[in-house]
């Protein structure tokens, strides 16, 4: 398992389970980052942060402090 | 400028406040996850014109309208601020959640409930169905931009939907108005008294997001869904607009063609149509004659409005481009791209979209500071807002800038020296902003850092038709204020620097009251002219102008003279600067103080607001007006 703000550009995963404070937690789960979801990290800001994923075809930028709370598992190429 | 978001309202039946009756709609709420288009739907249904643009979150309170765009004006529908779920972790999203749930003082209960979904993201966003249906209100679904999905190669089936939601779903568009007889049908069945059907479908456990996920996907999978194509343009514009070198280039080389266009392109057709005003204004003038009618009508009252008058096509511009930032989607960008800068002074990005909006007017921006969630960021938000270079602020920036400043180039054509001094003031404000924002942060507003969350919507482009309607409305806000408040304030002063009768401007009424203040004003280079403006600016910032149109006019020394001539003749350059940084930091809009009142809920912010900007103007102005007359010459 690894956190999200591991993961390189291009990467795609599963996640697991967010490590975040229940409010945020489920905001986050509601706008798509719920267990089983499949995410693909899209490119960065400018500045190298946040970072933007892909997730049910929506885009969603994080920082590094939230994405490091979401734990995922890499995901193998062609189970899409 | 005071009345900017004022959007029409309707006159609420009375009978639509009581309590539900089973089986009988009066009220019907437009639902829907943030960015699903329910107030494109809204303008639509309604024949109103609420705010629309291209990022999640614009609407941020409860519209109500009449559903006469499809013939049932005894009907009331609300449009209410997009949600994720009926958790509210926003305040636009407890706004929503109140109205649904009856709690919100002054709005109706909804009696029925049009649930719009984009169907290009129909897998997620049949979530938030789950906690609607089971709010057991006659609901229908709306797939809405469904032209846009089957174009793309998506596909879903509708009929198998509302059978698995136990509910009728309609394909509609939105933006093109098709397929909105459904919306009548749907209406038309369910005013009929029904029997609760005897339900029915099998929801998931309320409040679980990891459950209604499961029951989504597989509602989606078992109806056919199938997601279209993403956009192939927004990867590829991201690609270079969100560039670690490309995108801060692009984003600082469109801040500054901006200031270029508004004098390029806007200062020939203001001057037009001065010259245009200016010579009706005399045409009209000889045909009265002299006497105290002419003073009053054209002296007085013409060369005060048309003075603020003359302003309207950059202001026009002004909006158009921010009209085109707001509705392509690049508005999220810029928050994302802001988004370190803003966490330095210990904000987020999200702080970044009102305060681009505040170029346009503070109290639509200062509104949508609701979208951050934590309440001390936005208050910080809502606090340093008003630094921001509102359009407000044009009038005296472009008269000062235009009298004072010569156009040197400095970067060829492209970019010259008067573009340069109002770049800089709109930088001015801005740094202002960062570092008050700073200050609160760091002292009576502190926190631990709250997460950044924000979802970027696919890029758009702007139709003609809403950049239009944006101008359109701004003009008529723009010619309603000169009509009203400026043209009271300058008959009242034109009667006030004319008593008591027979006495000359100095000895008049305003002359005293302008020379019992001028030793204040004195050393930031201001003439007691001046410091009537900034009193009577204190209403709104844009009636400075049309006050000194009024003084100088009333003033025989510079009445043949125009507004820059005049004030050439009559203030130095110290002077001038100062009085435009005096109103880059300074709080004079009675609108922004009432709208910061009501976000706060408490008159002690817009008081320390007001302290500290005009402490804050005065010190600049003063530092400004002794720098440049000891240093420039």
């Amino acid at each position: 398992m690894k956190a999200l703000s591991e993961l390189n550009i291009g990467a795609m995963a599963v996640v697991e389970s967010l490590d975040l404070p229940e409010e945020v937690g489920h905001h986050l789960m509601h706008m798509g980052f719920t267990p089983d979801a499949r995410v693909v990290v899209l490119r960065r800001a400018p500045a190298g942060d946040p970072t933007v994923y892909a997730i049910d075809g929506f885009e969603i930028a994080l920082r590094r402090d939230t994405a490091r709370a979401i734990r995922v598992r890499l995901a193998e190429e062609g189970t899409r | 400028m005071s009345d900017c978001c004022s959007t029409d309202t309707i006159e609420l039946p009375a009978e639509s406040l009581t309590p539900r009756v089973a089986g009988k709609i009066r009220t019907v709420a437009l639902v829907g996850p943030p960015n699903s288009g329910k107030s494109t739907l809204f303008n639509r249904l309604t024949g109103l014109r609420q705010k629309v643009a291209n990022y999640p979150g614009v609407t941020v309170e409860q519209h109500f309208g009449k559903l006469s765009g499809i013939g049932r004006s005894d009907l009331v529908l609300i449009d209410l601020p997009g949600i994720y779920s009926l958790d509210s972790y926003s305040e636009d999203a407890r706004v929503a959640v109140d109205v649904l749930h009856g709690n919100m003082p002054g709005s109706p209960v909804p009696d029925a409930v049009l649930l719009v979904l984009d169907s290009l993201h129909l897998r997620r966003q049949l979530m938030l169905a789950a906690p609607i249906l089971a709010l057991n209100l006659p609901t229908l679904v709306l797939l809405n931009m469904s032209d846009l999905m089957e174009t793309r190669g998506g596909e879903v089936d509708s009929l198998a939907l509302a059978q698995e939601l136990g509910v009728p779903v309609a394909k509609i568009s939105g933006s093109r108005g098709t397929g909105l007889d459904s919306i009548t049908h749907f209406l038309n069945r369910k005013s009929e008294p029904t029997l609760p059907s005897a339900n029915r479908l099998e929801l998931p456990v309320v409040g679980n997001a990891r459950s209604y996920r499961q029951w989504a996907t597989g509602i989606s999978t078992r109806t056919k869904y199938k997601a279209p194509l993403s956009s192939e343009w927004t990867q590829k514009l991201d690609r270079v607009l969100l560039n670690r070198i490309a995108g801060p280039i692009l984003f600082l080389a469109v801040v500054i063609s901006v200031f270029q266009v508004v004098f390029s392109i806007g200062q020939p057709l203001s001057d037009g149509l001065g010259s245009v005003l200016n010579a009706v204004g005399d045409k009209v003038g000889t045909l009265l004659g002299t006497g105290w009618l002419e003073s009053l009508l054209i002296d007085g009252i013409w060369k005060g409005v048309a003075s603020v008058l003359v302003f309207l096509p950059q202001i026009l511009l002004l909006f158009l481009f921010i009209g085109v930032l707001e509705d392509s989607g690049y508005l999220a960008r810029a928050a994302l791209i802001a988004d370190r800068m803003m966490r330095s002074i210990g904000l987020n990005g999200k702080a970044f979209i009102p305060l681009l909006s505040a170029y346009a007017c503070a109290v639509p921006a200062i509104m949508a500071t609701r979208t951050i969630e934590n309440k001390r960021d936005r208050f910080a938000t809502i606090l340093v807002t008003p630094f921001m270079t509102c359009s407000a602020r044009l009038p005296i920036y472009i008269l000062i800038i235009s009298a004072f400043i010569p156009n040197k180039p400095i970067l060829g054509d492209f970019f010259g020296m008067k573009a340069a001094v109002m770049l800089s003031l709109y930088l001015l404000g801005f740094l202002a902003a960062l570092v008050t924002a700073r200050l609160l942060k760091s002292s009576i507003l502190k926190t631990s850092t709250a997460p950044f969350i924000l979802e970027l919507p696919q890029y758009r482009l702007p139709t003609l038709r809403s950049l239009g309607l944006r101008v359109v409305d701004r003009g008529k806000v723009f010619l309603k204020q000169a009509g009203t408040i400026i043209l009271c304030v300058t008959v009242v002063l034109w009667i006030l620097s004319h008593i008591p009768f027979h006495s000359d401007l100095p000895g008049s009424v305003v002359g005293h009251v302008g020379q019992w203040i001028e030793p204040v004003i004195r050393p930031l280079g201001f003439n007691w002219k001046i410091g009537i403006g900034l009193l009577s600016s204190i209403v709104a910032r844009e009636v400075i102008v049309g006050t000194l149109g009024t003084l100088y006019g009333a003033d025989p020394a510079t009445q043949s003279l125009n507004l820059q001539a005049a004030l050439r003749h009559d203030l130095t350059l110290g002077g001038a600067l100062a009085l435009v940084v005096f109103f880059a930091f300074a709080m004079q809009c009675t609108s922004t103080m009432a709208i910061v009142k009501r976000e706060t809920n408490s008159w002690k912010w817009p008081a320390l607001q007001f302290v500290y900007m005009t402490g804050l103007a005065y010190i600049a102005a003063l530092a400004t007006n002794q720098i440049v007359t000891h240093f420039v010459r």
